[in-house]
């Protein structure tokens, strides 16, 4: 479904991507992870055109992705993102912010839009929040209303970029067991992580990154559980056992 | 003092004719400015290279370019390119084109000040550019702008006695001109002084609403 053929990108003179290849089938769950600084985000934002990459190619369902191009707007609208600082409009109340996408740009009528906007914040479990505005949410609360955003545009996938990184431990099991079980239903994912355990129970395969390259790849378990290159066995070692 | 209040029984349905003119003049000027503001601004914020320099450009050359001597122009220039404005008319567009560079930059300022994260929040859902603009950055900017944009409404109002210069006969001409027939210039002039002071003093308020406002947030 999400294809990418030695995709380059530098930022100035450095390169962050040198020959990225890898493909995400649907109803996939892929988990890209690595150390800070390794392009792992930049792969994302990629995909769906948040930056533009030099050299390679980059299709989603067979339609190439340039950032510069009018047909970025429809890839977009069909691979959601779930952002680590959530970005959810704060001068919008949560409902509203699910219902934006739907209204403005899919131009669904209103009453149809805030009926799935509020089944999509029940599903989150956020039913109860829907006239909140973001600034009065949790960390926690707020990501799972950005994911429900994101699901209200119907997307054939969505990217999370480091979702619970800027979330209190204790934040972090809601915003998983919500992603959790969009992957149970089907939904092809491409997520980038330091969340190991969830990796390893809810990915079907892991990229692991490195210095802009796709150091090794496999099914999930086995990555994480027998790295075979000394780069991701050492990375694995630091993340786990930090002390 | 006595003599104070007979003057201004005398003087003041003649000062609030121009009162009325320093209104219209404010208002017409601050609605032009508003709206030329608002391009430059969009302008320079649209990452087009042609249009961001022209809007550089553009406010560049209005901001160096006195108040006065751009009334003067429109008023007295352009009859010669053939296009002849009422001295009312001429007064309302030089202020307006005048301000607008200070709009637009109070503008710039507070679309550049929303996060960036809110834009691609915007884009990964499917909106363009403008949608991205309407729904989700002005809203957001509209609070930074509001309490410089409440001073550009303050400093309009005084800077609309510059249309005086022009033959617009608003508040400060009318009290130049019933002061240089009576000869009762501290009469006259404190009178136009407290109009001018009663007309600011709701913006003031309007403007310290504003910060309230903002600083909630």
């Amino acid at each position: 479904m999400i294809e990418l053929r030695d995709v380059h990108k530098s930022f100035g003179k450095v390169e962050v991507l040198k020959g990225i290849t890898a493909s995400v089938a649907r109803s996939e769950v892929v988990c890209i992870v690595g150390p800070s600084g390794s392009g792992k985000s930049t792969i994302l934002r990629c995909i769906n055109g948040l930056e533009s990459y030099d050299r390679g190619e980059i299709s989603v369902e067979g339609a190439r992705v340039d950032s510069n191009d009018r047909s970025i707007v429809a890839i977009r609208t069909q691979v959601s993102m779930v952002f680590q600082r959530f970005n959810l409009f704060p001068h919008r109340t949560a409902l509203e912010n699910v219902i934006e996408g739907p209204l403005y740009v899919k131009k669904q009528p209103r009453e149809q839009a805030i009926a799935r906007g509020r089944a999509l914040l029940a599903q989150v479990g956020l039913a109860d929040k829907a006239e909140v505005h973001p600034p009065k949410l949790s960390g926690g609360q707020q990501q799972r209303v950005a994911i429900a955003r994101a699901l209200a545009m119907q997307p054939k996938a969505i990217l999370f970029d480091e979702p619970t990184s800027a979330l209190d431990p204790e934040l972090v099991g809601e915003v998983l067991s919500v992603m959790r079980k969009l992957a149970d239903d089907g939904m092809t994912m491409v997520v980038v992580t330091h969340e190991m355990g969830f990796a390893r129970d809810v990915a079907d395969r892991v990229l692991f990154i490195d210095g802009g390259v796709i150091v090794e790849q496999g099914a999930a378990k086995s990555v994480l559980n027998q790295p075979q290159h000394p780069r991701t066995q050492d990375f694995l070692r630091r993340v786990l056992h930090p002390l | 003092m006595q003599k104070f209040f007979h003057d201004a029984v005398e003087f003041v349905p003649i000062l609030l004719q121009g009162v009325w003119l320093t209104i219209v003049v404010t208002v017409g000027s601050l609605l032009l400015s508003t709206v030329l503001g608002l391009i430059w601004a969009l302008m320079r914020v649209s990452g087009i290279g042609v249009l961001v320099g022209l809007s550089a450009s553009l406010i560049n050359v209005i901001r160096g370019i006195p108040i006065i001597v751009l009334l003067f122009y429109i008023y007295f220039v352009m009859p010669d390119f053939g296009i002849a404005l009422s001295a009312l008319q001429a007064a309302i567009i030089g202020l307006g084109i005048a301000y607008s560079a200070y709009q637009a930059e109070n503008f710039r300022a507070g679309i550049e000040a929303i996060d960036k994260g809110q834009i691609e929040a915007a884009q990964t859902i499917g909106m363009g550019w403008w949608l991205t603009m309407r729904r989700v950055v002005l809203p957001q900017a509209v609070r930074i702008i509001l309490p410089p944009y409440g001073n550009i409404m303050i400093m309009m109002l005084k800077d609309s006695s510059q249309a005086s210069t022009i033959t617009v006969a608003e508040l400060a001409l009318q009290g130049k001109l019933i002061a240089s027939s009576t000869f009762k210039n501290t009469s006259v002039f404190t009178l136009v002084a407290l109009m001018y002071l009663t007309m600011s003093i709701p913006l003031i308020l309007l403007v310290r609403h504003f910060e309230n406002k903002a600083n909630r947030k």
